[in-house]
């Protein structure tokens, strides 16, 4: 059976590790526990703050973790006003260039629009998934980063 | 006794519950609409004052920019506007015969408690675990020892207080600890002075299931709250709610039928706006009527669900007796408990939680326990085998009433085993 405890303390290497974790105005779970199913379920190890997490929190968990992902899921449509702030702390205090940082969820209130992803895309995200239709295309960049690189070619 | 437990008594009487929206407004002028306008509709309502989420959380700032743009908040901002708006708002319309309640989500809730007192109000929800754990990361014991102060407060003006342990995290969490939830925080109340007391239930995906359980909760409580007599609230579905109209409307009659069959004396409902958006006032009526007629419809006939006993009320017992014998002081005995995870809430994220408990819908929509994780009740009610939970089936469980409803009514050839959704039942005089 899947474990989904929470987990404070370091985690081991092997599997790739994903962040998961909400934003401080969101109490919704049921997005952050179907998403460490998912993410389990395609072989990451996942460490899940929860919901309501302070910035400071995220930031301190993601300097302890050295995460390989960063996976930010908040529906409570604040996120096109939560996620730069976060991720500009991110960015400067925690998180690696190299490392994504991906958002995901109802991130406004009303419709979204090109102009909210390409704000969210410019404050330091690697990734806009909105809504439902998101998942998939969510799971396929995640799938792209475990596909090591090639090497040479058949022969 | 308050308002709301004089109404309550009334509805048992009759046999038709009180019918109760959610509803909350920025502007103390809509507010006072919203309220006058659910104690028109035809039906023996409450009226509710919901708070925002910014004061849910205790940020009084954000309510004060948030007034000052003119954004709209989800809610009543009641601290920030303070006892003399709010008396205002309700003055001439919550008064004998039509109770105001305020529901608010908070773990730390002293200044709301501390305004709606002030304001003359007298009736709350919420409770020491049921505001806490699914819901934040407030350390269960803060949560505990403000609930306590609370209690007291509310003790001391008459007040009147309903556990919303009947919740949890709304769906996916198997009735046993529904029931004990609502109860043990029933006992805290009652410690801390409390005598005008409600304990709630929400719908789940199985009707049969949620008789029993309802039933579960009354015995429990006449057994462990003897000298207060606390009447029962349902929830209308807690969980992902239909998106069509129909399947919206079918699953808030069946809550009303649920509530006459069980013999709760109060029904919190749902509108047809649920999976969308936050309801108008006009489909919040809409839905306390549609209720209302359907409840009237059913009272007195025969409930056409059979009695059964699948082990909910020696569940509830166990886990009741199991944290009552960890420590004399019941606030202490649910910070051990959680610590110990004889009370572990399936799936939720807070960090007191040990989250070693498992649950899942099975294929008839009936909760079971997957893993009882290291709560006293392993082996009491039929469990499901852990490969039920996956992401693939978890996606399906945590919508199964949704799809249920949203699905076309079921024609003769429909397998038997839909049996979520009501029109399937032959004797329904709705139909």
């Amino acid at each position: 059976m899947t474990d989904l405890t929470v987990r404070d303390g370091t985690v081991e290497r092997g599997r790739p590790t994903v962040l998961l974790s909400s934003v401080s105005s969101d109490a919704h779970t049921w997005n952050l526990v179907f998403l460490q199913l998912l993410l389990e379920d395609m072989g990451h190890d996942v460490v899940n703050l929860g919901p309501c997490v302070p910035d400071d929190l995220l930031v301190a968990a993601c300097r302890r973790h050295r995460p390989d992902v960063v996976v930010i899921s908040t529906v409570n449509g604040h996120g096109h006003i939560d996620g730069p702030r976060v991720v500009r702390r991110l960015r400067a205090e925690a998180v690696p260039p190299e490392v994504p940082v991906l958002i995901g969820g109802k991130l406004t209130v009303g419709r979204g629009g090109a102009g909210r992803v390409a704000a969210l895309l410019a404050a330091g995200f690697d990734g806009v998934y909105e809504d439902d239709d998101g998942v998939a295309e969510f799971c396929g960049y995640l799938e792209g980063l475990r596909r090591p690189a090639l090497e040479g070619g058949p022969g | 006794m308050t308002a709301l437990d004089d109404l309550a008594r009334l509805a048992r009487h009759r046999g038709e519950p009180v019918v109760q929206p959610r509803m909350g407004f920025a502007r103390p002028a809509r507010m006072r609409a919203g309220l006058a306008r659910t104690r028109a509709a035809r039906a023996l309502t409450a009226g509710t004052i919901t708070v925002d989420s910014y004061t849910r959380v205790g940020d009084l700032a954000g309510v004060r920019e948030a007034l000052a743009a003119g954004a709209e908040l989800n809610g009543f901002p009641l601290v920030a506007h303070g006892p003399g708006v709010t008396r205002a708002v309700v003055a001439g319309i919550g008064e004998a015969g039509f109770p105001v309640q305020v529901r608010h989500g908070s773990a730390m809730p002293l200044p709301i408690v501390a305004t709606l007192l002030a304001a003359g109000l007298d009736a709350t929800e919420g409770g020491p675990v049921s505001y806490c754990l699914p819901y934040g990361r407030t350390p269960l014991r803060e949560s505990v020892a403000q609930w306590a102060r609370c209690c007291e407060l509310l003790a001391a003006h008459g007040g009147h207080l309903e556990s919303f342990g009947g919740c949890l995290l709304g769906q996916l969490c198997p009735p046993g600890l529904l029931v004990a939830v609502s109860v043990l925080e029933g006992i805290f109340f009652r410690r801390h002075g409390l005598r005008a007391i409600s304990l709630s239930y929400a719908q789940q995906a199985d009707t049969a299931q949620d008789i029993e359980a309802i039933a579960a909760l009354r015995a429990l409580a006449a057994e462990m709250l003897p000298d207060v007599d606390p009447h029962i609230v349902l929830y209308t579905h807690m969980g992902a709610y239909p998106r069509s109209r129909d399947g919206a409307r079918e699953l808030l009659r069946e809550s009303a039928r649920l509530a006459v069959w069980a013999g709760a004396e109060r029904l919190i409902v749902k509108t047809t706006a649920e999976a969308a958006r936050i309801p108008t006032v006009e489909e919040n009526v809409a839905a306390l009527e549609t209720a209302a007629v359907t409840a009237r419809r059913h009272r007195g006939r025969p409930v056409p669900v059979p009695p059964q006993d699948t082990g909910v009320l020696a569940e509830a017992r166990a886990l009741v007796e199991a944290v009552l014998d960890l420590d004399g002081d019941l606030g202490r005995a649910f910070v051990r408990a959680f610590e110990r995870g004889v009370l572990d809430v399936p799936y939720c994220l807070h960090p007191d939680n040990r989250n070693r408990a498992r649950a899942a819908v099975d294929a008839g929509g009936r909760l079971r326990w997957v893993s009882v994780g290291a709560m006293p009740i392993r082996g009491i009610t039929p469990t499901a085998p852990a490969s039920a939970v996956d992401a693939r089936s978890f996606l399906r469980m945590l919508s199964f009433v949704r799809d249920a409803y949203d699905r076309p009514p079921p024609t003769p050839d429909t397998p038997a085993h839909i049996r979520t959704h009501p029109s399937a039942r032959d004797n329904d005089p709705d139909k």
